[in-house]
């Protein structure tokens, strides 16, 4: 085999290949041929680089330069200039300016505070490439478990490590795998929830695309823990590129003998077997999640029983998220000691977020626990763009609450976030800033939850739509004060008496949203306004007389003709006939539109 | 028995280890309100209403799914337990109609018990009501999913019950509802009429079809003699509408208010289940001795129960009885017998049948043989809860009427007729008569206990002459599919059947817990029933079909005997396989 001397690494995430990274790739190989460095050049596709804001990303080894939002007509320049002449292409680097003296990835403020443990792999290694996961210590925590560990081993080394569970609940892995253990039964089994459903939520997406070896691996660990020999992976349809490469991935583990009958010669059998789900956001709690692999309409069953002890087709079963799952391999590698060095007191390891909304750098980051809000919104995610005030942070999706200015240096671990009444939840984190309506905010996630309620429970199938109604009616102007004591009513017996998770948390926006932002609601209620602006119905769009300069560029755009006025004139709009779509408050270059 | 011990509300209490809290509170005379919970089935966990405390926790528990565990701390009412479930309630009701006062369920509903115990007097919230057509494609049952509070009892009861898996939750969220698969029509789904779903609804979303109207414009005709014949299960349950304990026998009582209605003869489908035994043991006997038919034999006097075998085990049809069910039999022979007795064409009767079956509404149109007289042999089928409503509604005060007696000639029954209506009872009908045709002799012991009781299937062995007769009886749907894969194993393996008779009722507890009798079925009111079947059999004059004075006459004077040519025209049926779902 020829030695390369480059590596192009190209992100082949979901987000990316969306904005073409495919064809960069494809570009990139035929460029190297028809160039001829092909023997030199090794062009990779890798799992998520995490730093979607700027993707596609391409990273060129070993200069570990760093181009971002490229194009496939980009291919040619990059191996012209770099690959065949050495010279780095300055346009596409991230960082301008500094290129010649910033070398290291880990310099920049997005990754600096990252510790990349979960997605130890991700935009390293070609998922689709076995060798590749092996040449970075893969199935190594596999071998070792089978050939040095006893299953309770195994689980006092997580109980040593002190990993929960990644899904939301933050249960510890250890009792949970013990729990299974101990039962007497020939069938268990293990369960990959790949269910991701919170909106704006993409890190098990982006674990399972780029290093899908390490959850098969942490599986058959648990396999061989518990005494189980057969596994699903439920994950949802929409996740095409994660299937496409889990079943890659299942393949090249079944010819090495890592998966299947008798792995590496110990006798041991563990098969997995990809169960898709329907699109179904309840089917991320557990009980529906194994009714669904049943067969069955996916709606939630009480706890107790366990899936523990009673879970898929009634047999006792290891049900944890992918998240859970990437740590397991790194965890039996390094020792729970190790691990447990990672994070607070109570909250191990790190944790790995989807950081959306309105934010400078949105992506993928993974950092330890503790790590505060205020690092991971303004060090790592760059702050709120277009010179915005920061508002409040969404963790936890619709089953969360907002944290607010006030609460940005909490360390971020499951008791601190608990404490201000939101969760940790899966690792959505959605920043907002001063235009965002806090009663819109909440009415956005209860309308996820309501419809994505199973309709089991009756405070939570009749209880949340009517509590969306009532904050509609809200955002409309057509509140009343005893909304707020309806409000609080629906919410406590919905927390309270619904089924599962899903219709148990489902009020948690709001009351988050009552708690630090009454006053916006009484101004909705009593005022009729919207301090945001935000809410159509209570806002007015107006033109300052003394900044209007009778351009007519708004009037031009106005779709309903709603403004008038003679060229160099002041212009003014017709109530009446105005939809609020705003277009002219975004078209105006001399500020003269202001909303009231 | 393993025990374990916990505090309800602060008293401390030893329980059996594992049952509910609910049943541990049940013990100590604490009511939690439910609304989805049913003891016939698993708890479902669904209206979160039997929500409790537990001690030193702030989440609360459902009571209904909730084992209780050693040391448990468990409190079952306080005012924050009374707000949430008010809430729950007012919530559930602010997705109800609340017309209760044009609701079959009026004054007997367990939504409307809720509202009134938790003295709910407005509506806080928004009310939203569901605008969704009726199903009334069968003609046995209603569905109305607009009242329907999502409970899940109907679609449990099917699934898990019976195993017919004909509704199902379908959509999300506030638009969940209940239907068949992919939004079919009742009618078009594997639905078999059985009602088990309007006997367990909690309120008016799925119930019988009313035809106490059909009954009355009836009597109202001079020109119809109008012939009623009630079934087994009826007198020991239509009671329970006025006052008497389930079990308890008022056939003489139902005879007379029948009569103060206004029909013109009043007939006992127990007559009919002689005469089905007497078909069915000579059919049976000659299957055994003569080899003319398929073992083992199948019984098939539950028309929910033949409707389930035609669609979902039609391999089965030649192992079924022709006989056709005491109530048909009772129809055709009172449109020619009785009719040719009285001297009017079969057109001048009007039969009409008291059933605690809502698919005997289905069974009387089911084949072009339930038009064996000429005419449809039985015109209408009103259920126990129908006949309850006409009752009242004449002004008949039930339980001040004396005793009467049926009109003959087919009106008169023997213990093994009555025991028809519960499980159990028509195998050991079937037993006492096919030993005196195989032996001449009657059965030393006319109870035979090995297919008594109330487990789901229960086998035993009866000695008939030293030949072994192995039968076996089911009963719930669900537990008829294990029966039957037994027979179709050994049948694929060419070995011996396991059994020579099998007797099947689609209802749990056969025809005293049918899907038409009064509301509240439990495992206990069964018990009742049962007991009263068995104790109405256990009093009777005779007590075997083959001894019943009637049936010796009809032999004698219009049928010749069993199998005749006359009864194969009257009294037997045929079976057909039918597909699930109608497309």
């Amino acid at each position: 085999m020829a030695a390369f001397t480059n590596f192009i690494l190209v992100c082949g995430g979901t987000a990316c290949e969306s904005s073409k990274s495919d064809k960069i790739y494809k570009n990139l190989m035929h460029e190297c041929e028809s160039q001829g460095v092909r023997d030199k050049v090794q062009v990779v596709k890798t799992g998520c680089f995490g730093f979607c804001e700027q993707g596609p990303i391409v990273k060129v080894l070993p200069e570990e330069s760093f181009y971002v939002q490229v194009t496939p007509e980009d291919a040619k320049e990059i191996v012209s200039e770099h690959l065949v002449k050495g010279r780095e292409v300055t346009r596409l680097l991230y960082d301008k300016a500094e290129s010649k003296k910033r070398a290291q990835i880990d310099e920049m403020d997005f990754y600096q505070k990252q510790v990349r443990v979960v997605l130890r792999n991700c935009g390293v290694i070609n998922p689709e490439d076995i060798n590749e996961y092996l040449g970075r210590d893969g199935y190594v925590a596999l071998e070792k478990a089978l050939f040095e560990m006893k299953p309770d081993d195994i689980i006092e080394e997580l109980k040593t490590a002190g990993l929960r569970g990644r899904g939301g609940a933050g249960f510890p892995t250890w009792m949970k795998w013990n729990f299974t253990k101990k039962v007497e039964d020939d069938q268990k089994y293990i369960v990959c929830n790949a269910d991701e459903g919170d909106p704006g939520a993409y890190m098990d997406r982006s674990t399972l695309e780029g290093d899908p070896h390490s959850i098969l691996e942490a599986m058959t660990i648990a396999g061989y823990t518990v005494g189980a020999n057969f596994g699903y992976i439920y994950i949802r349809a929409e996740y095409p590129l994660a299937i496409n490469r889990l079943k890659i991935a299942m393949n090249q583990a079944r010819e090495y003998g890592l998966l299947g009958d008798n792995i590496l010669d110990t006798g041991f059998n563990f098969d997995i077997e990809i169960r898709l789900g329907a699109g179904a956001f309840v089917c991320g709690e557990e009980t529906a999640l194994l009714r669904s692999i049943e067969g069955e309409r996916g709606m939630p069953t009480p706890r107790p029983p366990f899936p523990a002890t009673k879970g898929v087709f009634g047999q006792p079963t290891v049900i944890n998220n992918v998240e859970t799952w990437a740590n397991i391999p790194i965890i039996l590698m390094k020792g729970g000691e190790w691990f447990s060095k990672i994070g607070t007191e109570d909250s191990k390891g790190t944790k790995v977020f989807a950081l959306t909304g309105k934010i400078r750098n949105s992506g993928l980051v993974e950092v330890p626990m503790g790590t505060t809000l205020r690092e991971i919104v303004f060090d790592i995610g760059g702050g709120i763009p277009n010179g915005k005030e920061f508002k409040a942070v969404q963790t936890g999706g619709p089953s969360g609450g907002v944290i607010t200015k006030d609460y940005l240096d909490t360390p971020i671990d499951y008791v601190h976030l608990q404490e201000l009444g939101s969760i940790m939840g899966s690792g959505g984190m959605i920043v907002m800033d001063e235009d965002d309506c806090m009663v819109d905010v909440s009415k956005f996630y209860l309308g996820f939850t309501v419809d994505e309620s199973c309709g089991k429970c009756a405070p939570c199938r009749v209880g949340g739509r009517t509590l969306y109604n009532i904050l509609e009616r809200i955002t409309e102007g057509e509140g009343e004060m005893e909304d707020l004591d309806r409000i609080k009513s629906i919410a406590q017996a919905t927390q309270k008496a619904s089924l599962c998770g899903l219709g148990q948390t489902a009020p948690n926006p709001i009351i988050s949203t009552i708690t630090y932002f009454e006053d916006e609601y009484k101004a909705h209620i009593k005022d009729k306004r919207c301090p945001a602006g935000h809410c159509k119905k209570l806002i007015t769009y107006h033109i300052l007389p003394d900044k209007c300069i009778g351009c007519g560029l708004c009037a031009r755009r106005c779709p309903t003709n709603a403004i008038s006025g003679e060229i160099r004139q002041l212009h003014t709009i017709d109530q009446e006939l105005c939809i609020k779509c705003g277009e002219c408050y975004n078209v105006c270059k001399f500020d003269a539109v202001y909303v009231r | 028995m393993k025990t374990v011990n916990i505090k309800i509300n602060g008293e401390p209490v030893e329980v059996e280890a594992g049952i509910s809290i609910l049943a541990a509170a049940k013990e100590m005379n604490i009511n939690i309100p439910t609304l989805c919970y049913h003891s016939d089935l698993p708890a479902w966990a669904a209206c979160g209403i039997c929500v409790v405390k537990l001690e030193n926790s702030p989440k609360m528990m459902r009571a209904c799914a909730t084992p209780v565990s050693e040391g448990m701390g468990i409190i079952t009412h306080d005012p924050e337990l009374h707000q949430i479930r008010k809430t729950v309630i007012e919530l559930i009701l602010s997705t109800h109609p609340n017309d209760c006062l044009m609701c079959g369920r009026n004054q007997n509903c367990e939504l409307q018990s809720l509202a009134a115990n938790y003295g709910i007097r407005e509506q806080p919230y928004e009310v939203r009501l569901r605008d969704l057509p009726k199903d009334d494609s069968t003609p046995s049952i209603i569905l109305n999913p607009e009242k329907c509070v999502n409970c899940g009892r109907c679609a449990n009861v099917c699934q898990v019950l019976q195993d017919v898996w004909a509704l199902e939750f379908v959509g999300r969220g506030e638009n969940t509802r209940i239907a068949p698969a992919a939004d079919a029509a009742l009618a078009d789904s594997p639905c078999i009429k059985c009602g088990q779903c309007s006997a367990h609804c909690p309120v008016g979303a799925i119930y019988e079809k009313d035809e106490t109207g059909k009954l009355l414009e009836a009597i109202r005709d001079e020109n119809k003699h109008v012939a009623v014949q009630i079934a087994p299960a009826v007198r020991v349950a239509l009671g329970e509408a006025f006052g008497y304990e389930p079990g308890d026998i008022s056939t003489g009582k139902i005879y007379a208010a029948l009569r103060r209605l206004g029909v013109d003869a009043v007939f006992d489908t127990n007559f009919a289940a002689d005469l089905t035994i007497m078909e069915e043991a000579t059919e049976f006997v000659q299957r055994l001795t003569e080899g003319s038919g398929e073992i083992p034999q199948l019984t098939s006097c539950c028309p929910a129960w033949t409707d389930y075998m035609e669609k979902y085990f039609s391999d089965m049809i030649p192992n079924f009885s022709t006989a056709k069910s005491p109530m048909m039999m009772q129809g055709a022979v009172t449109k020619t017998y009785y009719a040719e007795k009285i001297k009017r064409s079969p057109e001048e009767i009007y039969s009409a049948a008291i059933m605690p079956c809502t698919a005997k509404k289905y069974e009387i149109t089911r084949c072009e043989k339930m038009y064996s007289s000429g005419e449809q042999d039985v015109d209408v089928v009103l259920t126990t809860r129908e006949l309850a409503r006409l009752i009242r509604s004449a002004g008949i005060d039930f339980n001040t009427l004396s005793d009467e007696a049926a009109d003959s000639p087919i009106g008169k029954y023997s213990g093994a007729g009555t025991i028809f209506g519960n499980t159990g009872g028509v195998m050991e009908a079937a037993l006492r008569t096919a030993y005196n045709f195989v032996t001449g002799k009657e059965l030393p012991e006319l109870n035979i206990e090995a297919v008594r009781g109330m487990d789901g299937v229960r086998s035993g062995e009866v000695d008939i002459e030293g030949k072994k007769i192995r039968v076996a009886v089911a009963h719930g749907m669900a537990n008829v599919g294990t029966v039957l894969r037994e027979v179709q194993k050994a049948k694929a393996e060419g070995k011996e059947p396991p059994y020579h008779f099998i007797e099947v009722m689609a209802c749990r507890g056969g025809c005293i817990a049918g899907g038409g009798q009064p509301y509240g079925t439990t495992d206990e009111v069964r018990a009742k029933r049962i007991a009263g079947l068995y104790k109405d059999d256990a009093a009777a004059e005779v007590r075997a079909s083959h001894l019943n004075p009637e049936i010796q006459q009809i032999y004698k004077e219009f049928l010749g005997e069993p199998l005749s040519k006359k009864s194969h025209d009257l009294l037997h049926t045929k079976y057909t396989s039918r597909p699930l779902y109608q497309i």
